[in-house]
């Protein structure tokens, strides 16, 4: 147990090295709080292209360290975030942006959820309104109501004594937990 | 119904899964060059964007430290000696290492530059390499090739857009 508590302090020390490590790397120095927050804000919404699934902020390749020093100079010279955004997608396209533009290009990409969902909705309640067409009872004259029930009446009487008469008739089925209709 | 839509959702996924996400269409094609200025690999002297005018010309990004790029050697070389002008640039390599390089495989540039810190790469929306663009005698970039030449697709793809402009092999 001790050397387990041992190991796992050692390992606990060894990725606070990293953390060190990694922010040495990263050490950028900003003239405004400002600048910091777009700073962080752009590589965490900027898709590193030679990883794709990382954002710039998350990548350890070489280019997205290359575009992080590249943002904070930027920065520094006083360009805006929408500079920045363009600069960008100038060089590498739509594809760098996370979060895509609202454009003619990506209408299916944004309506896209919304036109299935819609789709959905009109199959479901499609479904349901075939389904309920076979209850006719909406359709009956008064009279035809009239003689439904009394046949109804008249079929549950019947049914009452057949079951009696069937029990009696046949034990071998009730023994086995039937109940005759 | 829900069968044609399963089948129109089948024929969707299939065109998503042979597509490479990695080719990522470069929003450089149809606009000019770039602007830089570089200096050449291991000599005294600059090249610029100015330089690229006037010829139809490759701009192929290459580094020592690249393997796909030792495969399309061959295909760069063969298509150098076609007679077409291919300038090469070395990105985010060491001096010594790429004239090792060139001087082990030989070298199929008319010119070589030095992008040494990748600043020019991130202007021309490199992000690996190799990558080669097709640029016209006006200097609009015409076509860009993500990943080796020796692929035929790439090849066939470059040699699609070199016959659609006049001039290119002189």
């Amino acid at each position: 147990m001790k050397r387990i508590l041992v190991l796992m302090l050692l390992l606990a020390n060894f990725s606070g090295a990293n953390i060190v490590l990694a922010a040495q790397i990263d050490a950028f120095v900003f003239e405004t709080p400002e600048q910091e927050k777009i700073f962080h804000k752009l590589s965490g919404e900027l898709r590193c292209l030679v990883c794709q699934n990382q954002a710039i902020s998350d990548s350890n390749a070489g280019l997205a360290s290359d575009l992080r020093v590249e943002i904070h100079g930027m920065l520094l010279a006083g360009k805006t975030e929408d500079e920045i955004v363009t600069f960008m997608v100038e060089r590498y396209g739509d594809y760098v942006l996370y979060r895509p533009p609202f454009k003619p290009m990506t209408w299916l990409l944004w309506f896209g959820p919304f036109l299935a969902f819609a789709a959905g909705v009109f199959y479901v309640k499609r479904i349901v309104r075939e389904q309920n067409a076979g209850d006719v009872v909406g359709d009956l004259s008064e009279a035809e109501i009239e003689r439904m029930s009394n046949l109804q009446s008249e079929a549950e009487a019947l049914h009452g004594k057949g079951g009696k008469n069937k029990n009696d008739d046949n034990k071998g089925r009730s023994k086995q937990g039937e109940v005759p209709k | 119904m829900p069968l044609m839509v399963f089948a129109l959702l089948v024929v969707l996924l299939a065109i998503g899964l042979t597509l490479n996400p990695r080719l990522v269409p470069s929003p450089l094609v149809g606009k000019p060059v770039p602007e830089f200025e570089l200096p050449l690999l291991g000599e005294e002297g600059t090249f610029s964007h100015h330089d690229l005018k006037g010829r139809v010309t490759l701009l192929n990004v290459w580094a020592s430290w690249c393997y796909a790029c030792r495969l399309e050697h061959e295909t760069v070389t063969q298509l150098s000696r076609s007679g077409l002008r291919i300038i090469g640039l070395n990105y985010k390599d060491k001096t010594q290492d790429a004239q090792a390089w060139l001087q082990q495989f030989g070298n199929p540039y008319r010119v070589v530059v030095e992008d040494a810190d990748g600043r020019v790469g991130i202007d021309w929306g490199v992000y690996g390499a190799p990558e080669t663009f097709l640029i016209d005698r006006d200097g609009i970039i015409r076509h860009k090739v993500i990943g080796p030449l020796s692929d035929e697709k790439n090849y066939n793809s470059l040699m699609r857009a070199i016959n659609e402009m006049p001039g290119a092999k002189e």
